[in-house]
C-alpha cells in the first residue's frame, strides 16, 4: 500500500512538475512574441549567450573537426576511400556534433549562468519585487533570453560547423596529405540543404530547450524538492538544471533525427 | 478606485494558510483603512511577513479572502493583479536591490518598465526621490557598494518612485543601528506626510514603532490580536498581547503614567 501511495504522489509531482515548466513555457513565448517589444535586452543577452561563448564554441568546433579527420581517415584509409574524408567530416558535423556538441557547451557555460542568475534573484526576493511593482517577471526576465537563445544558437552552431571543418582541413589535409581538392569536393558533393536544414531545425530546439529548463529550474527554485534555499540551493539547482538540459538535448536530438531523416 | 478618506484599501478576512503540517495563519482578519499606518509585530516565526505577502498576492490563503481595493486578490487574474500592484510600494526586507544595476536604474525601473515617460522625464523623477532620501550623490553606485542603511533608502526610493497609494515595509529597520533606524522612520514621516500614503508596516522594533503606528496588531498563535491604536494596545487585558509588551518592553510598563513616561523617551 505504501508503495501503491508513494508511487501516486510521485506521478502527481512529476504532472504537476511538467504542467508548471509548460506553463512557463507558455507564458515566456507569449510574451517574446506580443508588445511591447524591447530590443536592446535581447541583443544583450545575444551579447551574453552568444558574443561570449564564441571562443568556446570555436575551441572546441576545431578539436572535434580534428578528432573526426583523425579517426575517419584511419577509418576510411582500411577501405581505401580517404577521399571521402571531407564528406564524412562536414556531415558529421552540420548533421550532428555542430548542433549538439555546440548546445552542451553552451548549455556548460550560459545555461548555468542563467539559472544561477534567475534562482538568486529568487533567493534574493528580487523576483517578487518586480511582481510586486507590477512588472511582468516573465516579460522583463526571461522572454529576452528565450529570444536570444532561439537567435544565438543556430549561429554558434555555425561557427562550431565551419571551424569543425577547418580542424578537419588541417589534421586531414595538412598533416595526411589528403588532398585539399577532394577533401572540399566530397564535402560540396555530399552536404545537402536538408544536411543543414537538419542542424539548424536541432539548434533552435536546443536553444529553446536550454534557456527554458535552465531558466524555469532558477525561477522555481523556491519550489524544489529538497528546498532551494541558500547558496547551496542555488548550486544544486543549476547542476540538476545543466544535468537535465543536457540530456534534454540528447534525447530530443535522436527525436529530430528520426523524424528528419 | 479612488479613495476616500476612512475607505478601506486592505481586509483580511478569516486567512488561513498551512506550510506542510504548520497553520502559520490560522484565521487572520484585519482591516487597513486609507491613509492610516497599521504596523503588525510580533516575534519572529510568527508569520507576520506570510501576512504581508498575502496582501501582496505573492501568496494565496488555503482560506478566507484578501481583499485589495475591493478586489479579492484570489479570484484576480494576472492582469487584475498588476493593475491592484500598480498601487503599491513594498520596502523588503533584504530590500532587493537588482545588484548588476546601478542604484539609478534601480529606482528608473519601474517608471521605465511601467509609464511612457521619457528619459528626461524619469530623470527628474528619479533625481527627485533620490534627493528625497539624501542619495543624489550615488545614483551611479551599484547597491554592493552601499551600506545597509543607504540600501534601504534606496530600496524606499524604489517603492515611492511611482507615488503608490499604499506601500508596505517589511522589518524596514532589521539590521541596522540606532542612528540609521532613526533615520529610516524620520524618512518614514517625511514621505508619508508629503504623499500621502497608507501604511503597512511589519515590525519587531518595539516599542519605537508605536510611535509610527494609528493600528498595532500582534500576530500570535496564528492570529492578529489587537488591532487598535498603540495606546489602547499597550494597555490590553489580552494576555497575549500583556505578555508581548512586558517581554519587548520590560518593566517600564507597569501604568499608565509609566506608559507615558515610555513615550517621553523616545
Amino acid at each position: 500500500m505504501n508503495l501503491i501511495a508513494t508511487l501516486g504522489a510521485e506521478t502527481l509531482r512529476v504532472l504537476e512538475l511538467l504542467g508548471r515548466f509548460g506553463l512557463f513555457l507558455l507564458t515566456c513565448l507569449y510574451c517574446a512574441v506580443t508588445p511591447p517589444y524591447k530590443i536592446a535586452p535581447i541583443v544583450r543577452q545575444i551579447r551574453f549567450i552568444g558574443a561570449h561563448s564564441l571562443f568556446v564554441i570555436s575551441f572546441t568546433g576545431l578539436f572535434t573537426g580534428m578528432v573526426l579527420s583523425l579517426q575517419g581517415y584511419y577509418t576510411l584509409a582500411k577501405f581505401g576511400s580517404v577521399g571521402f574524408l571531407g564528406a564524412a567530416v562536414s556531415l558529421s558535423l552540420i548533421r550532428e556534433l555542430g548542433p549538439v556538441i555546440g548546445a552542451l557547451m553552451v548549455i556548460g557555460r550560459a545555461g548555468s549562468a542563467i539559472c544561477a542568475e534567475v534562482g538568486i534573484m529568487r533567493n534574493s526576493e528580487q523576483i517578487d519585487a518586480l511582481e510586486c511593482m507590477a512588472i511582468d517577471p516573465y516579460r522583463f526576465l526571461i522572454a529576452p533570453k528565450l529570444i536570444a537563445g532561439l537567435i544565438a544558437m543556430p549561429l554558434l552552431t555555425c561557427v562550431f560547423d565551419v571551424v569543425g571543418i577547418f580542424g578537419g582541413f588541417l589534421v586531414g589535409v595538412e598533416l595526411f596529405d589528403v588532398s585539399a581538392g577532394a577533401y572540399f569536393q566530397g564535402m560540396y558533393s555530399s552536404v545537402g540543404w536538408h544536411d543543414i536544414e537538419m542542424g539548424l531545425v536541432k539548434s533552435v530546439v536546443f536553444g529553446l530547450l536550454l534557456v527554458w529548463i535552465c531558466a524555469a529550474k532558477g525561477f522555481f527554485l523556491h519550489l524544489e524538492r529538497d528546498g532551494g534555499f541558500g547558496a547551496e540551493g542555488v548550486s544544486r539547482t543549476t547542476t540538476s538544471a545543466v544535468v537535465i538540459a543536457s540530456v534534454s538535448v540528447l534525447v530530443w536530438d535522436y527525436l529530430i533525427s528520426a523524424v528528419l531523416l | 478606485m479612488e479613495t476616500k478618506p476612512s475607505e478601506i484599501v486592505i481586509e483580511l478576512d478569516n486567512v488561513e494558510k498551512c506550510f506542510g503540517q504548520q497553520k502559520v495563519l490560522n484565521g487572520v482578519s484585519l482591516q487597513v483603512r486609507a491613509g492610516t499606518t497599521t504596523v503588525i509585530v510580533g516575534a519572529s516565526g510568527q508569520g507576520k511577513s506570510v501576512i504581508l505577502k498575502h496582501m501582496l498576492g505573492l501568496m494565496r490563503p488555503d482560506s478566507g479572502r484578501v481583499v485589495v481595493f475591493g478586489q479579492d486578490l484570489a479570484q484576480s487574474n494576472t492582469k487584475q493583479l498588476r493593475d491592484i500592484r500598480s498601487n503599491f510600494g513594498v520596502l523588503f526586507q533584504n530590500v532587493a536591490l537588482f545588484d548588476s544595476m546601478s542604484v539609478y536604474d534601480n529606482v528608473a525601473l519601474p517608471l521605465r518598465e511601467r509609464t511612457h515617460k521619457s528619459e528626461a522625464d524619469i530623470r527628474v523623477d528619479v533625481e527627485e526621490k533620490l534627493a528625497l532620501m539624501g542619495l543624489e550623490d550615488h545614483g551611479a553606485k551599484f547597491p554592493a557598494q552601499l551600506s545597509g542603511g543607504m540600501q534601504k533608502r534606496v530600496g524606499l526610493a524604489r517603492a515611492l518612485v511611482l507615488n503608490p497609494r499604499v506601500v508596505f515595509f517589511d522589518e524596514p529597520t532589521t539590521g541596522l543601528d540606532v542612528s540609521k533606524s532613526n533615520e529610516i522612520y524620520r524618512l518614514f514621516f517625511e514621505t508619508q506626510a508629503r504623499l500621502n500614503y497608507t501604511a503597512v508596516i511589519v515590525s519587531h522594533d518595539v516599542p519605537k514603532i508605536f510611535k509610527l503606528s494609528d493600528v498595532v496588531a500582534l500576530m500570535a498563535d496564528g492570529k492578529l490580536q489587537g488591532c487598535m491604536s498603540p495606546e489602547a494596545f499597550q494597555l490590553s487585558d489580552n494576555p497575549l498581547i500583556r505578555s508581548f509588551v512586558l517581554e519587548t518592553m520590560g518593566p517600564i510598563y507597569s501604568s499608565e503614567t509609566e506608559e507615558t513616561l515610555l513615550y517621553e523617551t523616545l
